[in-house]
């Protein structure tokens, strides 16, 4: 009889064959820490009562996936961590004060249509959270843009800087934008808070670098052409790079392992298309904020992109 | 040789095992775009079916003078026709349910599932077997658009058929009466369509397999006495 020698073992996976120093699970755990900056400046300028709103959020998205689970008598993966991720992602990226019903609502979509439907974690097309988020703010309009006051500023508006400047004409400054000083959602009021998280992520190497820094560059450089064509219609281009959730879109949920093309060309593109998107919608489109539908119209886009972007086989010849 | 198909099966086909959205996935355009409430998917589906019970009858009727090169362009003539009565007769009986409809009662002119109706049976089968047919995927569509139209008015106006169901507490999901909402329950029921069909073709391979089993047993058996 003959033993299999184990370190020879034929091993049949799906792709990526090409493995990372962090398992899936310790990297989702490192994601979750990364998240913990947002997250407290959210509870800094926002309230305790935020801290309920992430607690549900999480709640139901575990709970949801744990049930399909069990309806379809399936392996419970919630130790993973990607549950969490999706809850405290959707979490983030609702307004202050929201309330509890809508984003338990929020977390069972997001997980049971933005992941379950396909399969669970690794076969959803798009980015769970942002379907969920999409859902909300298709289904409460109204209560997905009642924007809260925060808690150090003076000011009497309630808008966030981009609506404020979509429907007003108001510029807001780029320092409060900075702290987070700012009306917005929960995760991505302090530009400053995302960037220590996201660059915990990209040191770590969790997040691949290239889809951030094409996002960052892409709306520089799309911001800067309308600029220049009317600098007073048309906003900085750090305005764009700290308006909005693009920081937090740009680090936490374009960075998705499952839903961002596989190649470094790939990820070019695709950081591109979103920071296309997302300057179009800003300043063309009918909503203020452009980051959720920016990232989930280039997720459709991933499997063409991975197909046009596949590296050359060594020796093949054209 | 032919398989008998009784007039029975002809009529019970189109509600569920060629169920015109379900199965056949046709005439999805009124499906998606006019089932914000029950009562508009119920006027949709009876405005449809009437044109298509009519249409075949005719069709099947002159389908040996319709000449093949020309036959998409007669049977767009006859659909017209009835389409043109439905609308008219609407917009003088039922102004406001013609108006909530806007364009799609005319549409029915294109809606593709009367035309594959006429191209897949009228065509090839007698005025009678046209007419059965015809009514039962007019009530497979009725069926659809009306639990479609339901759920979309269950949750995006808390009500159904205009008596509202749910409590005042209950805010109205409104992505529900959008086109996205459409999509979302449109896809979910088809998923839920195939399920069950996947299901019960499932089940009857097992019984099959199962009695095919016990009687090899006892043929077996049988055999084993014998010898």
């Amino acid at each position: 009889m003959t033993t299999a020698n184990p370190t020879y073992r034929l091993e049949l996976t799906s792709s990526p064959h090409v493995h990372s120093r962090w398992s899936t699970r310790q990297a989702m755990w490192l994601v979750i820490l990364s998240l913990l900056p947002p997250l407290a400046a959210a509870l800094v300028f926002y309230g305790i009562y935020q801290l309920l709103v992430i607690f549900v959020s999480v709640i139901f998205c575990v709970g949801t996936e744990v049930l399909i689970k069990l309806i379809r008598k399936r392996e419970i993966t919630v130790k993973d961590g990607s549950a969490v991720i999706t809850g405290l992602l959707l979490a983030l990226t609702l307004p202050p004060n929201f309330s509890l019903i809508f984003t338990a609502i929020g977390g069972i979509f997001a997980i049971a249509i933005g992941k379950e439907i396909f399969g669970g974690l690794g076969y959803n097309i798009f980015n769970p959270a942002l379907v969920g988020r999409a859902f909300l703010q298709a289904a409460f309009p109204v209560a997905m843009t009642t924007w809260t006051i925060p808690n150090f500023s003076d000011a009497v508006s309630k808008a966030t800087p981009l609506s404020s400047l979509k429907f007003d004409g108001i510029l807001t400054a780029l320092e409060p934008m900075f702290v987070g000083n700012i009306g917005g959602s929960l995760g991505e009021t302090s530009a400053f808070a995302v960037l220590i998280g996201g660059l915990f992520l990209l040191v770590l190497g969790v997040a691949n670098w290239r889809i951030p820094l094409s996002m960052f560059f892409g709306v520089l450089v799309f911001g800067s052409i309308f600029w220049f064509i009317n600098p007073v219609k048309y906003p900085t281009p750090f305005f764009h790079l700290f308006a909005g959730s693009f920081m937090f879109g740009a680090f936490f949920m374009a960075t998705d392992w499952v839903t961002s093309p596989l190649t470094g060309k790939g990820m070019w593109i695709f950081g591109l298309g979103i920071s296309l998107v997302v300057v179009v919608i800003r300043i063309f489109g009918g909503l203020p904020e452009g980051v959720m539908y920016g990232i989930l119209l280039m997720n459709a886009f991933v499997p063409i992109i991975n197909r046009y972007t596949k590296p050359k086989v060594f020796g093949e010849i054209k | 040789m032919k398989k008998k198909v009784t007039v029975s099966q002809d009529f019970l086909k189109g509600i569920w095992e060629i169920n015109p959205v379900f199965k056949q996935l046709l005439g999805l355009c009124p499906t998606l775009a006019v089932t914000v409430s029950a009562i508009n998917g119920i006027a949709m589906a009876l405005a449809t079916t009437f044109v298509l019970i009519f249409s075949s009858l005719i069709i099947s009727s002159v389908r040996k003078l319709i000449p093949t090169q020309v036959r998409i362009a007669s049977y767009i003539v006859v659909i017209a026709t009835f389409v043109t009565i439905v609308d008219l007769v609407m917009k003088a009986r039922f102004p406001e349910l013609s108006k909530s409809l806007g364009p799609f009662i005319p549409l029915i002119v294109v809606n593709c599932l009367i035309l594959g109706r006429q191209e897949a049976f009228s065509s090839k089968n007698n005025p009678f077997r046209s007419f059965i047919d015809a009514a039962g995927n007019g009530l497979g569509f009725l069926a659809v658009l009306f639990v479609l139209g339901s759920i979309r008015e269950i949750f995006g106006s808390k009500s159904i058929l205009g008596i509202q169901i749910l409590p005042d507490t209950f805010e109205p999901w409104i992505i529900m009466i959008l086109p996205a909402g459409a999509f979302l329950t449109l896809g979910l029921l088809l998923g839920l369509s195939n399920t069950l069909t996947e299901r019960s073709k499932r089940l009857k391979r097992e019984t099959i397999l199962r009695q095919h089993n016990i009687k090899r047993k006892a043929l077996e058996e049988n055999f084993g006495k014998k010898s």
